[in-house]
């Protein structure tokens, strides 16, 4: 089933791990937020991606198993 | 700030009496016998499903800015959560949206066709507690419609009014649900959606007020009754508050598919139409004056009807001028909990208060394309996606403008402000709640 | 072996304590968003959390040969129950007071994806009360700690912690509230016209 990245942007307050730790899928803006590949992870870049996830200081990194969710009112 | 009048017909009116027009709208507040009177008791079901597959059946659609198929909410909220468990249902009457009445003038004139809604919502999903949420402290029109219908056991649930902030965000869903629990008015992530999981873990439907109007017709005249107005992939007709030239700001209930020239003009010395509100998009004159009221329609140029806000705009006016004080406000606004949010909002004002004076640095423009492509799908909640999409259909709608400035020119002969904005923007958390 | 066991107990101790400090102060550095030289920042989100799962390690060597050194009898048990020991009843109390501390923090932040989050931060944050109990059950049981560069060193590793708490405060105390934060935002660009 296709994993996606998702941040939890109220979570999310910039540190930047993430974007370290997955650089393939995680950008940072100018400002330091993520920018993520929304995308699903690549099966070889699964491991990173657990390891971003369990990394982030905020525990605003998600992986989710659903199709992108609908932008919500 | 200019009364709003209701104008239900003006010229034309045959037409739209013939096509079962005005539904909304009394010409005067209606009490409980009044309402009784014109409708006729709430059409309880006894049960869910027959309601939800009339409204499925009537193709209606939430009149709240979203557009979001009602019976689909209507029925993942009835299939969500565990049975007999807590189900929450709220009447969202907030209109946050600043330049929109309708929702005001819809409760303050048939309260009772929005109540009425609210407890057929109520018992098609199998609700245990029903909201009101208002922009302002309810009006005796509503208390009174509650009273009254309570003394004669019309409602099948009791009623709690709460009052929303006056904050742009209040009436988003999450942040409905989070104020309903004692918080702030705030929006919070999404999953799980409030549907599934909102006010206190319940399911819980949040339904625009117009939308519950509508649906307590659709409850008693049935979805062919809904459909003969309106197109036919968008039946129906929805509320629209019109902000022209050569009238007052009024509301007017129109069919959906109705020509923008027959409710904002011919357009005689307009430069732009506003089509959905802040969030809404900017459309050039004349090269737009063909649409017409229906998504279908709108979508061609990037428009959406959004919550009804239609505003022309008069060709002495500076555009620029207008889409720099409503993007002030928007950024202003911003609930200030996403970093992209929090930080692009602020820039794009700023450097759009830049193009709005004489002269502008180059960069000016590419910023603002950078910034808009930078926040955009990356908030908790679509404040920096809609305050995109009203600031990229200005630059493309006003770019002769913006050449007229860089030049150190303007074409407007009118300072005055056009567009309608609340005055006090929220410094602390008090403004939230 | 009772003498190997009792000199290895007094130095793990010491240890202990040098690693929490630098446990402590790595957690605020990573609430602060702050970085080592020349090091990444997942350097210090790892440092914070390998270092304190080490000191955790040598904590139980710790209490290990505490309890195996014959001399005197210490029940294993009162490394996790406070003040069930007969020997040094109170100073030793301290130390159990603060490994149950670090224990209950270690669990939640295993399983910090399953919990609650408000449950992880509250505990999380009796940190603040773990390192100065650890430290009083340092000084308090151990005569090393008492006299000479030891006392030097552990009062260094306490103005130590009491500069990073300062600096974390501060931040606190200077952090402009959710409510006012676009409005700081948008006077910046005001001015950076």
């Amino acid at each position: 089933m296709a994993e996606r990245l998702r941040v939890n942007p109220i979570q999310c307050t910039g540190h930047g791990v993430c974007a370290e730790l997955l650089p393939e899928l995680v950008m940072l803006d100018e400002w330091g937020y993520p920018v993520i590949d929304p995308r699903p992870v690549p099966p070889a870049l699964d491991r990173d991606a657990r390891r971003a996830v369990a990394a982030c200081p905020a525990l605003a990194l998600k992986l989710t198993r659903s199709e992108q969710p609908a932008r919500s009112g | 700030m200019t009364a709003v009048v209701n104008q239900t017909a003006s010229g034309g009116a045959a037409r739209q009496a013939a096509a079962g027009l005005p539904r909304l709208l009394p010409q005067a507040p209606e009490d409980l016998s009044a309402h009784l009177a014109r409708y006729g008791p709430t059409p309880y079901r006894g049960q869910p499903n027959l309601l939800i597959a009339d409204v499925e059946a009537s193709g209606l659609t939430g009149r709240g800015g979203a557009a979001f198929p009602v019976h689909r909410k209507l029925a993942v909220v009835a299939a969500a959560g565990p049975r007999q468990g807590r189900k929450v249902v709220v009447a969202n009457g907030a209109e946050s949206e600043p330049a929109s009445r309708k929702d005001e003038l819809l409760l303050r004139l048939a309260p009772n066709l929005v109540l009425d809604g609210l407890q057929l919502a109520a018992e098609a999903v199998g609700a245990t507690e029903a909201h009101l949420y208002l922009h302002y402290a309810p009006g005796p029109q509503i208390l009174r419609a509650l009273a009254e219908r309570a003394s004669r056991g019309l409602d099948w649930l009791g009623v709690t009014i709460t009052q929303a902030p006056p904050r742009f965000l209040a009436g988003q869903e999450a942040a409905v649900v989070n104020r309903l629990g004692g918080g702030p008015a705030l929006p919070t992530f999404q999953p799980p959606r409030v549907s599934e999981r909102g006010l206190g873990g319940a399911p819980t439907l949040v339904q625009n007020a117009e939308t519950l109007a509508h649906l307590a017709l659709i409850a008693r005249y049935g979805p062919r009754w809904f459909r003969a107005v309106g197109t036919s992939d968008e039946p129906g007709s929805m509320l629209t508050t019109i902000y022209r030239p050569d009238a007052r700001a009024h509301v007017r209930e129109a069919a959906i598919g109705t020509p923008l020239r027959t409710l904002l003009g011919e357009g005689a010395d307009v430069q732009a139409w506003l089509i959905g509100g802040y969030h809404g998009t900017w459309v050039p004159m004349p090269a737009a004056a063909g649409i017409t009221l229906d998504n279908a329609s709108l979508r061609r140029f990037g428009a959406a009807a959004g919550a009804g806000v239609l505003a022309a705009l008069p060709s002495g006016r500076c555009g620029l001028a207008e889409v720099a004080r409503v993007t002030g406000y928007l950024a202003a606004e911003s609930a200030g909990q996403c970093g992209p949010c929090l930080n692009g909002l602020p820039r794009i004002a700023a450097a759009l208060a830049e193009l709005a004076g004489p002269g502008h640095r180059r960069r000016t423009v590419a910023d603002l394309q950078r910034w808009s492509g930078l926040v955009e799908g990356r908030g908790a909640c679509n404040h920096p996606d809609g305050t995109v999409r009203f600031v990229r259909s200005a630059l493309t709608t006003f770019e002769p403008e913006i050449r007229r400035h860089a030049r150190g020119q303007c074409s407007a002969t009118d300072r005055r402000p056009y567009l309608p904005l609340p005055d006090g923007l929220p410094t602390r958390e008090e403004d939230w709640t | 072996m009772n003498t190997a066991f009792w000199y290895a107990s007094r130095a793990t101790g010491i240890v202990a304590l040098l690693l929490l400090t630098a446990v402590l102060v790595l957690g605020i550095l990573v609430n602060r968003q702050g970085r080592l030289p020349g090091l990444p920042r997942f350097a210090v989100t790892d440092l914070h959390r390998n270092l304190s799962l080490l000191s955790v390690a040598f904590i139980a060597v710790h209490v290990l040969t505490a309890v195996a050194d014959t001399y005197v009898h210490i029940p294993l048990a009162a490394a996790v129950i406070p003040f069930a020991s007969g020997y040094e009843r109170f100073w030793l109390g301290l130390g159990a007071v603060s490994l149950d501390i670090m224990l209950a923090m270690i669990v939640t932040s295993l399983l910090r994806g399953r919990l609650n989050r408000v449950l992880w931060r509250a505990v999380h944050l009796l940190a603040y009360a773990s390192w100065p109990v650890a430290f009083a059950h340092s000084i308090g049981s151990s005569k090393d700690l008492q006299q000479g560069w030891m006392l030097v060193l552990a009062l260094g590793c306490a103005m130590i912690v009491l500069a990073a708490v300062v600096w974390r405060l501060a931040h606190s105390a200077r952090q402009v509230p959710r409510a006012g934060r676009v409005a700081e935002i948008l006077s910046q660009r005001a001015v950076s016209r």
